[in-house]
């Protein structure tokens, strides 16, 4: 009886691990022919076979020195100004929301509940509504088409992306607060020694994802910066490198910069993961 | 049915039951929702009336310097000692009124009709000919909202002047001394904290959010569009043409039938992109975090990675492996050994959509995946202890114990998904671009849904004004939805049980 318990239970594993073997190759098998291609050596866009024949480096040095192309397709700056915006936008963000969720989860004042629904309907517009608007503003504000005009859009909003923070917060006892208090602790000093001390996990997340959003946006940025192609960010660049005029000389760049913004966007989300879901687990019970 | 008549029944009989309930709910909770507005709406009105009232008594009962804050901004906190805080209620006043008389009154005067002057040519003598540019319907209607926005502002500051002046008035009176400045920055770590901390944020979103939103709103009720487009030309108010345009089969066949037509697709879409990417990724986590699975980060890693990609790297490769001479295709002849075409995006409707439904399953499955994971470990053990001392079975336990904790916690969550979904640009934008095109609609394909319809409206053809009246609809869809899900749901209702 125990035996064909066992049994039963290890011909239930087997499946299981059959059937998550045979999904993982599904869900990789895209980014093993992105990486394969981006080292591929001939042909232009698309060969009629999985594996390249020829293996080369000469797509990525020709996408960081600009080898035989295109003055306008340059992917070093694009890197750069990607970097650029999304430190700043990161800095701004984090804290903008660090604030707005403690507000929400620890102090108590009137029109609390009504901010934060006022909040959540706004999240809900479709987003590139506003952006014809957004994008005549910072006309009149002189701020179209550079890198400044990225970083206020894209941490302007930050502040409404509180829900995660305010859970994981919501569930740091009271108690902490009270005895604070008690000692004299104002609700600053409360903020900055005591809860967040005890939120890394989430500040890392807020982190992460803030530095993320720049590198994978493309809507907002293209939109905002039109045809000044020097201030490009990655996405928008490499969605440039596919469109008909340059796909067919470039499509193999296009693979081989898909590659280096992917890899360390990569690395630093399966960190982020790790905070993701101890802050959810922690701020996530209640949904 | 009484609760002893309920205990009776088996489980589908249970599931039979709810649902019913819960769709026989579902009146009572609009209504209850639009009641819930009514009340909202009576009390504001309420609201304003004792601010009249309020405002009225403190005149009288006010001394000449407060009586004075009534024009004059900040006089009342000057008189009283109160320097910094007069001071800044003053120059606010002024501010105001240097941005209304040399900025905004320009703007705000045409309001009502957008501008008259188109631009046209005038001759210098007579003979020279010169272009005059006219009127701008576009930053009139922008620098109209901002000037009302800060005018809205303003008239918050006037009342707290008046009420600030009243109050240190009744402080003297009594006595006692305004607080110094350096006690208000106190205050302001301290009691009145929330103001510190929210106030950059608000001012951020107000201006980047609010403003632009308002604007677009206004929009939908304009003609903006192609023949109206600024500076060349006016556009100016139309009521509800816009919205009236979208349900009008007859004069507006074309568009009547792209929205409706849409409109179903966009829902077929949300309910089964949210549905199979929570039951499938449900099952997902479940085997991944079964008991005896080894592994388990290196599962959980390889399924999270489509998520770490960013999407239009993955979308757009998708795109590219899913033409007629891609990878798919590639891999499929290789597999039969017959040369495979199959036009996945390009033909037919019917086979497109089904693609963009399960390519979705492929990118958004690991972000079930990474949640339920979070969730299932939370379960606490001893449920499941007790459970086992029971002597449940595992089936038991999964329909009893991890099923009900799994919905609870996650149905704010699908609702969420479902709302997201009906916005998900990106997948139907990089994957099929809205493709396969067809003529009978306006401006859109087979698999575009609303929001992509309302990029392609304001990016391709420039109809300004359709598109906003659309986004308005999808709008009031998504917002009355979350609206009462997120109200009615446990965990705003005690938002303190865990803390």
């Amino acid at each position: 009886m125990i035996k064909s318990y066992k049994f039963r239970r290890h011909l239930a594993n087997g499946f299981i691990y059959l059937f998550l073997i045979v999904m993982g190759i599904i869900w990789i098998s895209p980014f093993v022919y992105l990486v394969m291609h981006s080292f591929r050596g001939e042909g232009m866009i698309t060969v009629p076979y999985l594996v390249p024949h020829e293996w080369t480096l000469q797509n990525y040095i020709d996408l960081f020195t600009g080898a035989g192309g295109n003055a306008q397709l340059n992917f070093p700056r694009w890197f750069l100004n990607t970097f650029v915006v999304a430190c700043f936008s990161c800095v701004i963000s984090t804290v903008s929301v660090l604030m707005v969720s403690y507000a929400f989860s620890r102090l108590r004042f009137k029109a609390r509940k009504k901010f934060m629904n006022v909040g959540m309907i706004l999240g809900m517009f479709p987003g590139f509504m506003t952006m014809i608007a957004i994008y005549y503003l910072l006309k009149a504000m002189g701020l179209t088409q550079n890198l400044v005009a990225l970083v206020i859009c894209y941490s302007c909003g930050a502040g409404l992306g509180f829900q995660i923070s305010k859970g994981f917060f919501d569930t740091i006892p009271r108690a902490l607060d009270e005895a604070a208090t008690i000692d004299g602790a104002t609700k600053n000093q409360i903020f900055w020694r005591i809860i967040l001390p005890m939120s890394k996990p989430i500040v890392v997340y807020t982190v992460l994802t803030s530095f993320i959003g720049p590198w994978t946006d493309f809507i907002l940025a293209k939109i905002i910066m039109g045809d000044k192609r020097e201030n490009y960010t990655v996405a928008i660049g490499l969605q440039l490198m596919q469109q008909l005029e340059f796909k067919n000389t470039y499509y193999k760049q296009f693979l081989a910069g898909s590659v280096v913004v992917a890899v360390p966007i990569t690395l630093l989300f399966l960190k982020m993961q790790k905070y993701y879901v101890e802050g959810v687990t922690a701020g996530g019970v209640k949904g | 049915m009484t609760f002893v008549e309920y205990k009776q029944l088996n489980p589908f009989q249970r599931f039979a039951y709810n649902f019913k309930k819960f769709i026989l709910n579902i009146p009572h909770a609009v209504v209850s929702f639009f009641k819930a507005i009514g009340r909202a709406i009576v009390k504001f009105f309420t609201g304003v009336g004792k601010g009249f009232a309020n405002y009225g008594k403190t005149f009288v009962k006010g001394d000449w310097a407060t009586k004075l804050s009534y024009l004059i901004f900040g006089v009342g906190d000057l008189h009283k000692g109160k320097y910094y805080k007069g001071i800044l209620f003053f120059l606010s006043e002024v501010l105001y009124i240097l941005y209304m008389v040399f900025f905004g009154w320009n703007y705000l005067k045409d309001f009502g009709t957008l501008g008259v002057v188109k631009a046209h040519t005038e001759y210098i003598n007579g003979v020279i000919p010169q272009t005059v540019p006219g009127d701008n319907s576009m930053l009139i209607l922008l620098y109209s909202v901002l000037s009302i926005v800060i005018t809205v502002v303003v008239f918050a500051i006037y009342i707290a002047n008046i009420k600030d002046a009243y109050k240190h008035q009744i402080m003297i009176a009594n006595g006692e001394k305004p607080t110094t400045l350096k006690a208000d920055v106190k205050d302001f770590l301290d009691g009145k904290y929330h103001i510190t901390l929210l106030s950059f944020p608000v001012l951020m979103i107000g201006i980047f959010n609010i403003l632009p939103l308002i604007f677009m709103i206004l929009i939908a009720f304009t003609n903006y569009d192609m023949q109206h487009l600024p500076p060349g030309t006016l556009f100016t108010w139309v009521g509800f043409d816009n919205l009236a345009s979208l349900f009008n089969v007859v004069d507006s066949a074309r568009r009547a039938k792209t929205f409706i037509e849409l409109t179903e697709w966009t829902l077929i879409w949300a309910v089964a992109a949210t549905f199979s990417n929570y039951i499938l990724g449900m099952i997902f986590a479940l085997m991944i975090n079964k008991k005896g699975i080894k592994f388990k980060a290196l599962w959980r890693t390889l399924f999270v990675i489509t998520i770490a990609v960013p999407q239009f790297v993955s979308l757009l490769l998708m795109n590219q492996m899913l033409q007629t001479n891609g990878a798919i295709n590639i891999l499929l002849s290789n597999i039969t050994g017959s040369n495979v075409e199959i036009q996945f995006l390009n033909d037919s409707a019917f086979l497109a959509r089904m693609t963009v439904i399960i390519v979705n399953c492929w990118v958004g499955i690991p972000y079930t995946i990474l949640s339920m994971s979070g969730i299932l470990m939370n379960i606490p053990e001893d449920l499941y202890e007790s459970a086992r001392i029971d002597g449940a079975s595992p089936v038991k336990t999964f329909t009893k114990i991890t099923l009900p904790y799994m919905l609870f916690v996650t149905t704010p969550q699908l609702i969420t998904q479902f709302v997201g979904n009906i916005n998900n640009f990106n997948v139907i934008f990089l994957l099929t671009g809205g493709g396969p095109s067809t003529h009978e609609y306006y401006q859109a394909g087979q698999t575009d849904i609303l929001v992509t319809w309302l990029f392609n409206l304001t990016m391709n053809s420039q109809d300004y004004g359709l598109a906003a009246a659309i986004g308005i609809l999808v709008f009031i869809v998504c917002a009355t939805l979350s609206l009462i899900v997120y109200n009615s749901s446990k965990s705003m209702k005690d938002e303190e049980a865990f803390s």
